[in-house]
């Protein structure tokens, strides 16, 4: 019963609701809204497109939380996924320079 | 040195009243002069839990507007001496009080009274902002919910925001049994998340709805396991340092058999 406790762990309602409410302070505290974030995308996407050809559709930005290794706990983060559609755009631009 | 202590919350339901008629009614067992104060105007509840409803004459929205003097509204406990009670008024709302009248109140009142336990109504406006007004310091009940515990974090935020820094934390309603398979947030959990010192943790008791229906505090009842809890946190908030009450007690029938036996631990 013990061993069978000790795997499921992760997956008991406790847990759940830890993870949750860790998720949702952070987002909380930070007082960050989805208009902000929508924002800080559209200057990010201007930013970036200076420099590569980027898939604005498929980019992703969001507040998560990562494991910090100072005081063992979780620290907030900024996450953004931004795939890059053609890479030689970069190259272009330089040759464009010279 | 009289202290003015808010029992408040941010979500309702977790308990603030019965944490306070039971710190209130533990304080002044112990010879503490005490005065409650209930901010909740509109919906008063704290003469239910303490047994005082008939006896209301005046109330607080009387005392701010000058009705009356502080006195006659304050209801005086005859089964604990030192105990009074400054009830809500229930025909009017948050806003027939201000922040600055509830300033002048509970500086009134510290002249009479060692400790005034002002019990806040639920949510994050006006009525929270007058109830919090004069308090030299804050308890935060909580329950080990996701909703309760993202309130009280907001709370703890407002506090601090309104010069109310370190409040404490009160774990309300946690079930050991739960805890135990996991299904419920621990203690240590919760401390972790919201990062404030803990008071007191009270268990899930029955006793808590049966001395509520009859009006009596369960701090008094010697054979109940949350009176026993909140005989502790008053002892703490009078500056003892009394350990965690041990919760592993109600496991069941065949636990206590064990233990009568001094099988197991």
């Amino acid at each position: 019963m013990e061993l069978l406790n000790f795997f499921n762990k992760k997956t008991k309602s406790g847990n759940v609701a830890k993870d949750r409410l860790k998720l949702l302070l952070i987002h909380d505290r930070i007082n960050c809204s989805s208009e902000l974030l929508e924002m800080m995308k559209t200057d990010i996407i201007k930013v970036i497109s200076n420099y590569m050809d980027i898939d604005e559709t498929e980019l992703d930005i969001q507040i998560s939380q990562t494991k910090s290794e100072e005081n063992n706990g979780t620290v907030p983060v900024l996450y953004a996924n931004i795939p890059i559609k053609n890479i030689r755009k970069a190259n272009n631009n330089e040759l464009s320079r010279i | 040195m009289s202290e003015v202590i808010v029992v408040t919350s941010g979500k309702g339901g977790v308990g603030k009243t019965t944490t306070t008629a039971n710190i209130g009614t533990g304080l002044a067992l112990i010879g503490k002069k005490v005065a409650l104060v209930d901010a909740d105007i509109g919906l008063r509840n704290l003469d239910v839990v303490m047994g005082l409803e008939n006896r209301i004459v005046y109330d607080l929205v009387d005392v701010v507007e000058g009705h009356c003097r502080i006195k006659q509204a304050l209801i005086k406990d005859k089964r604990y001496p030192n105990l009074c009670l400054l009830p809500a008024a229930q025909t009017r709302d948050k806003n027939a009080v201000s922040p600055e009248q509830m300033q002048k109140l509970c500086d009134q009142l510290r002249e009479e009274f060692d400790y005034v336990i002002i019990d806040c109504p639920a949510g994050i406006e006006q009525g929270f902002k007058n109830a919090i007004a004069g308090a030299d310091k804050a308890i935060v009940v909580t329950t080990p919910e996701v909703s309760a515990v993202r309130d009280a974090d907001r709370i703890i935020g407002l506090l601090e925001a309104s010069e109310l820094r370190n409040p404490n934390l009160i774990l309300n309603r946690i079930r050991m049994n739960m805890v135990k398979r996991g299904d419920m947030m621990a203690m240590e959990d919760v401390v972790d998340i919201l990062a404030i010192d803990l008071l007191g943790v009270v268990p899930d008791d029955e006793n808590i709805v049966i001395s509520t229906n009859k009006g009596e505090p369960a701090v008094v009842d010697a054979s109940s396991l949350a009176g026993q809890a909140f005989r502790n946190i008053v002892d703490r908030i009078t500056g003892k340092e009394v350990p965690l009450l041990n919760l592993d007690t109600n496991d069941g029938f065949m636990a206590k058999i064990k233990k009568l036996f001094g099988i197991g631990n």
